[in-house]
């Protein structure tokens, strides 16, 4: 792992009308790492990520992506820097196939790249088997795979996570760690936003604790592991 | 037997004329849930630019060639106007709660329609007769060059459109537009410049739904847009409005029912029937008849 930082926030600010929703959040994603991004509900991961993607605009401070200012883009330019999401709940285009979701996934490429497919495919060979069926008709899980799988047909070099786990079973959402797994060993940085703090904190490199807008927490995943305040607020011990 | 043939061929040229404005609502509604009111006064707008473009710059020639430089230029013309509409109609108010813009629609609406009363004046206006009157009477069933004319460009225009939202990157990028803008936007997809390409595709089929207009009937008012408008959103509904194959098919069962009624019944009923039909069907299909494909899992 090089020290390159790939990926940096700085005193980011983001509110709904005159609700501060982020209070000034700082992190730095290198490259080649998996960070991932804990919190309580409402702590304001989505609002992170939304922000990234400039679904939503910041209100001050900085987001840069391989020293590129990102928060003066509209949304659309994002993916193309190398930038691509999953976004909580999937928002898979349900009256679309499996196939041209994908496609859709491709679409800053001039020409969709044939590996990439075969990759998603292989990571996820259920999606293969479904690739003409809607996108709606398919179970929680296949679509997250097909939200991931979407995400990572622009051949991003950064990709977004926004609980991947959310409402699995839990074997599923262990397969879908060991999928991210080795999304990551392709090469690609991965900034994961999760509640599942363990199974995050097992896959991560690094990890940030949220808590109301602000960073409360931060440190190596075997640093956070072992903190009294994350045992406390997610991993189930009283100390 | 010839009353059915002979409104069976009337059915099919209205039937494509609403057809194609009614592309129009649905597209806009497809991607942004508006309603866009003032798209039927468009269409009325495009006949009276047809009939300025025929005197002032083709000099009144009716050759193939000044007919389709005509619609192409009424097109382009309408396919600006529609772009400014979004643009100071519709865009400012995106963010804006749905009524606003609704209200927003009824003005430009009204603004529309009271430009062409400024510009034309109010009273009635003939369109040129840019096709030549031909006949063909098949067994007492009496088809006119003009209806082959509209059913076969309506047709071959609407098989075009389908094949590009379908088949094409840019058909898919409206796609998922019309289904959820912000996912859309993560694909990289450029949701206003898709808005501004449904407002271009919209009025120019609208624009020549004008034409047609013109074509057909020969008189053209500042205020048919209302009437012509309703009737195109109307079929747009009965198919499932935002729906582009439902717009079709609406369009062309509107008019055909519309022809059946003024052939069996009488024409001073069709109003009240069409609105009979819409709500018949819409007690049956509340999402009209294609329109909903599948229910979307959360
Ligand atoms: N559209 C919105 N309008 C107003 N407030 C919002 C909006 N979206 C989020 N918020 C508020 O911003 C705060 C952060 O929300 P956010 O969705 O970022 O939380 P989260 O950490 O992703 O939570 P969860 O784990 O439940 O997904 C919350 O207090 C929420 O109520
Ligand atoms: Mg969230």
């Amino acid at each position: 792992m090089s020290n390159d930082v790939l990926f940096e926030i700085k005193d980011l600010e983001v509110s709904y009308g005159s609700i501060a929703a982020l209070k000034g959040i700082s992190l730095e994603v290198r490259k080649g790492e998996i960070v991932t991004i804990l919190g309580a509900n409402g702590a304001g991961k989505t609002t992170t990520m939304r922000t990234i993607s400039q679904l939503l605009k910041a209100k001050s401070g900085s987001i840069k992506f391989k020293g590129q200012e990102l928060t003066q883009l509209p949304a659309h330019k994002i993916v193309k820097l190398g930038v691509s999401q999953s976004p909580e709940g999937r928002k898979v285009f349900g009256i679309l196939t499996v196939e041209e979701n994908l496609m859709l996934g491709a679409f800053v490429k001039t020409r969709m790249n044939k590996e990439t497919l075969k990759w998603v495919y292989q990571l996820f060979p259920r999606l293969e088997e479904r690739r003409k069926q809607l996108a709606g008709t398919l179970s929680g899980g296949e679509q997250q795979m097909l939200a991931i799988g979407r995400s990572l047909m622009s051949d991003p070099e950064m990709l977004l996570l926004d609980e991947p786990s959310l409402g699995l079973a839990p074997i599923l959402v262990k397969a879908i760690f060991e999928q991210i797994k080795m999304i990551a060993n392709k090469g690609l940085t991965v900034l994961l936003v999760e509640q599942n703090a363990k199974a995050a904190l097992k896959l991560a490199d690094r990890g940030y604790v949220l808590d109301v807008g602000k960073i409360a927490l931060s440190g190596t995943s075997t640093e956070l592991l072992a903190s009294e305040k994350i045992q406390e607020a997610y991993l189930g011990k009283k100390s | 037997m010839d009353i059915f043939l002979q409104q069976l061929a009337n059915g099919l040229t209205i039937g494509s004329i609403f057809a194609l404005v009614a592309l129009g609502y649905t597209m806009v509604y497809g991607v942004m849930k508006l309603i866009n009111f003032a798209h039927g006064d468009m269409v009325a707008a495009s006949a009276f630019v047809g009939l300025t473009i025929y005197t002032q710059v083709m000099g009144q020639a009716t050759s193939l060639f000044a007919v389709i430089a005509i619609f192409f230029l009424a097109a382009a013309v309408m396919a600006c106007v529609g772009i400014m509409l979004e643009r100071l109609a519709y865009r400012p108010l995106r963010e804006a709660p749905r009524l606003s813009a609704v209200v927003s629609a009824l003005g430009a609406s009204l603004m529309i329609q009271n430009g062409i009363m400024l510009i034309w004046g109010p009273q009635m206006r003939i369109f040129p007769e840019l096709i030549p009157q031909v006949y063909w009477d098949i067994n007492g069933v009496v088809i006119s060059l003009i209806q082959v004319i509209i059913l076969a460009l309506s047709v071959t225009l609407m098989i075009a459109l389908y094949l590009f939202v379908e088949k094409t990157r840019m058909g898919a990028a409206i796609r998922a537009s019309a289904i959820d803008q912000d996912a859309a936007r993560l694909m990289g997809i450029n949701v206003n410049k898709v808005i501004a390409l449904i407002f271009i595709i919209g009025s120019s089929l609208g624009a020549v739904g004008g034409l047609f207009i013109g074509l057909y009937y020969r008189g053209i008012t500042f205020n048919m847009g209302w009437q012509y408008g309703l009737y195109a959103f109307i079929a747009a509904i009965l198919g499932g409005i935002g729906n582009i194959p439902g717009a079709m098919l609406g369009g062309m069962m509107l008019g055909l029912f519309q022809a059946f009624i003024a052939g069996y019944v009488s024409s001073t009923w069709a109003d009240a029937f069409t609105f009979i039909l819409l709500i018949l069907i819409l007690i049956v299909r509340p999402t009209g008849l294609l329109g909903e494909r599948v229910a979307e899992k959360v």
